[in-house]
């Protein structure tokens, strides 16, 4: 079998092609997803008009004076502006493809915020090629109004609670440029207690006065909430977020276990089932079966030998995704484990294609077929379909490798429920059924 | 002559049938190679050739009856069996091990001076002519020195020089003591190198003897390839 090994290893070595892929690949694919998730996402250039004249930037809310440029820089966290001049220039930035949308802040939007009563309008303008990018625009303007809807709604809320508290308390109100001495509601309260002290309990007065005691204090009472419950109306909901099932894995971290999976994938099981189909389009596999090598010996060669090879190119790919992002090296004994029980796994699957197969291009054909809706169908998330369909899915899921590797290699990369042991030993029973399959698949194709 | 596993021959057939699903590529068919014999098998096409072949170098088990062969029989198959992107050197080399040769190296030169391939030894397979293919795939059966060996169809792809210097090169091994046995379409060749001829037809085997005397059976005065031809058309093929 070491003969045969070697063999197979010059052989892949006379063929650079498929050498460089192999090589290629995986660093491509490392260094894509490194730079992809250690800069994140491009900001999109959109066209800013801000309509409202400079010296109207501002205006008082109570004794809050509010900017509202202030508000729309909030954008450019988000979005890359190109400052235009008229209506008609943000336009073409838009039509041109110069910019992806174009945002226009309407020259009425301090005068309605002043109000209180109104709601400005921002009007936004985007070509819809195609629902990715619509989708993107959508999503990135409208998360950015919200934060600038949030802003103002604080600032806003902080001056009504102030007024309150004003009321409820008393204290010093500036109108028109006037100092007012408010007396507030608990003051008059106690004024009020005062007066009905000296007054006769009988009279008249005092039991008109007693009511007005007891409005106050009720008022007291209700105002003493209204902080809270405008708190609440400003953000009426809260969210408490529990795990109950996998863990919390970072989606960069996510997408490394998913990029090195998919490389484990494609090299394992073209290579197995490339080598075992050329053995029999060379017309070699007769000449090896009969009595050189054993069938069976045979199999576990190509296993062993596209196993060796997708580990080592998933190792490397690893290592150099961890150039990029932050991935926990000490663990690096559990990856070994996790990508070799998945080579070993997609390697199996790979003869078992190579075997029902006879030339290398309809093996690889198949292997291409086959990986890329098994991965997809693996990342199908629960809830996204109904549940007959999401049970179809597991079970398609259960009966090839990439479903478990992922899981494998999750867990090594990032911890976390479940534990390995349960997609390792899922993918030894696999390994072992694909070989199976494989060395029946040869006795049935003689 | 009844054939039983008693036989002392090298090579032999015990009521071989072969079945694929219905159809039977080889029925009931029986015949022994005495050592140093050259026999050749011929038929028209889908006689069986190959599968009797196979059968023999132990790649198929029949559906019913046996075969006996020596240990490190050797084969050469009709398709050349061997890696275009490994030398010729490389190739002989490999299964040289994999034979478990005594000695690998000199086994390898010993067949690239018997092949005539010696300049040839370091260029990959994928860069030789068909001719030059089959002679590293007759190469490899020989590896082992092997004391019965089977060619399936050796001369098919081979220029007429090729041609003569295979044949000279099987004749040898005969007369070495090597029991040969081997499948051709050319007739003409198996009157001319064979000791002995089998005549399979739809999985039957209808003559074993030698060219002569299957020429002698013919009613009329033919050459050998008009012979076999009217001896198939007598028998219904």
């Amino acid at each position: 079998m070491r003969w045969l090994l070697l063999k197979d290893l010059r052989i892949l070595g006379r063929s650079p092609l498929l050498v460089m892929l192999l090589v290629i690949y995986p660093v491509a694919i490392a260094l894509l997803i490194g730079s992809a998730l250690s800069r994140g996402p491009e900001k999109p250039k959109v066209a800013f008009l801000n309509l409202v004249p400079p010296s109207e930037n501002t205006f008082d809310l109570g004794s809050e004076k509010i900017d509202v440029s202030k508000y729309s820089k909030m954008f450019f966290t988000a979005v890359e502006p190109i400052r235009v001049q008229t209506r008609a220039q943000a336009l073409e930035k838009v039509r041109s493809g110069e910019a992806l949308a174009a945002l226009i802040i309407p020259a009425d939007i301090t005068d309605k915020l002043a109000s209180g009563l109104e709601q400005p309008t921002l009007e936004v303008f985007y070509n819809v090629e195609d629902p990715i990018k619509a989708s993107f625009v959508e999503s990135t303007l409208n998360a950015q109004v919200a934060k600038a809807n949030d802003a103002l709604s604080d600032v806003v809320t902080k001056t009504a609670v102030s007024y309150l508290d004003l009321l409820l308390k008393g204290g010093q109100l500036n109108l028109l440029g006037q100092e007012l001495n408010v007396m507030g509601l608990q003051k008059a309260k106690e004024s009020m207690e005062k007066a009905d002290k000296v007054l006769a309990p009988g009279s008249p007065q005092h039991k008109e006065l007693k009511k007005a005691i007891d409005y106050a204090a009720l008022a007291i009472a209700n105002l003493g909430l209204s902080d809270d419950v405008l708190r609440t109306i400003a953000s009426p909901l809260r969210v408490k977020q529990t795990v109950l099932k996998g863990s919390r894995t970072p989606l960069d971290a996510f997408a490394v276990a998913v990029a090195v999976t998919m490389s484990l994938m494609f090299v394992a099981l073209l290579l197995a089932a490339g080598v075992l189909a050329l053995e029999r389009e060379e017309n070699t596999f007769s000449r090896l079966v009969r009595g050189l090598v054993s069938r069976l010996g045979l199999l576990l060669e190509k296993i062993g030998l596209a196993a060796v090879c997708a580990f080592g190119v998933a190792l490397i790919m690893l290592c150099g995704t961890g150039l990029f992002i932050s991935l926990d090296f000490s663990r690096v004994g559990l990856w070994v484990v996790a990508l070799a029980a998945g080579a070993v796994g997609f390697g199996a699957m790979g003869v078992a294609i190579g075997a029902i197969t006879r030339e290398v291009r309809t093996a690889s054909l198949m292997a291409f077929l086959l990986s890329l809706p098994i991965a997809f169908l693996a990342l199908v998330p629960s809830g996204a379909v109904s549940s007959g369909l999401y049970d179809l899915i597991g079970v398609i899921c259960a009966v090839f490798p990439f479903k478990s590797t992922l899981q494998a290699i999750d867990v090594a990369l990032n911890g976390g429920d479940p534990g390995m042991v349960t997609p390792l030993l899922h993918l030894a029973a696999l390994a072992v059924g694909f070989t199976a399959i494989a060395r029946l698949a040869l006795r049935r194709f003689e | 002559m009844a054939i039983t596993q008693q036989t002392l021959a090298p090579l032999a057939a015990i009521a071989v049938t072969k079945l694929y699903g219905q159809r039977a590529a080889l029925r009931d068919v029986s015949f022994e190679v005495p050592a140093g014999e050259l026999v050749a098998v011929i038929g028209p096409n889908g006689a069986g050739k190959t599968t009797l072949l196979s059968i023999l170098a132990g790649i198929q088990a029949p559906t019913q009856g046996s075969v006996v062969a020596p240990a490190g029989l050797g084969w050469v198959p009709q398709q050349p069996a061997i890696y275009s992107k490994l030398t010729v050197a490389e190739n002989l080399r490999l299964f040289a091990r994999l034979e478990r040769v005594d000695d690998p190296e000199a086994a390898v030169a010993a067949m690239l001076v018997q092949t005539d391939l010696e300049d040839r030894a370091d260029d990959q397979v994928s860069t030789l002519s068909g001719g030059n293919r089959q002679r590293v795939n007759i190469a490899i059966g020989l590896l082992a020195e092997p004391s019965a060996l089977l060619l399936d169809e050796p001369s098919s792809s081979l220029d007429p020089r090729q041609r003569e210097r295979l044949w000279e090169f099987i004749g040898e091994l005969g007369h070495g003591g090597t029991t040969v046995l081997y499948s051709t379409h050319n007739v003409a060749e198996a009157e001319r190198y064979a000791d002995r001829v089998l005549v399979l037809a739809d999985g039957e085997l209808l003559f074993a003897g030698s060219p002569r005397e299957l020429q002698a059976g013919t009613d009329a005065d033919l050459d050998f390839e008009s012979a076999f031809v009217a001896f198939l058309h007598e028998r219904g093929h």
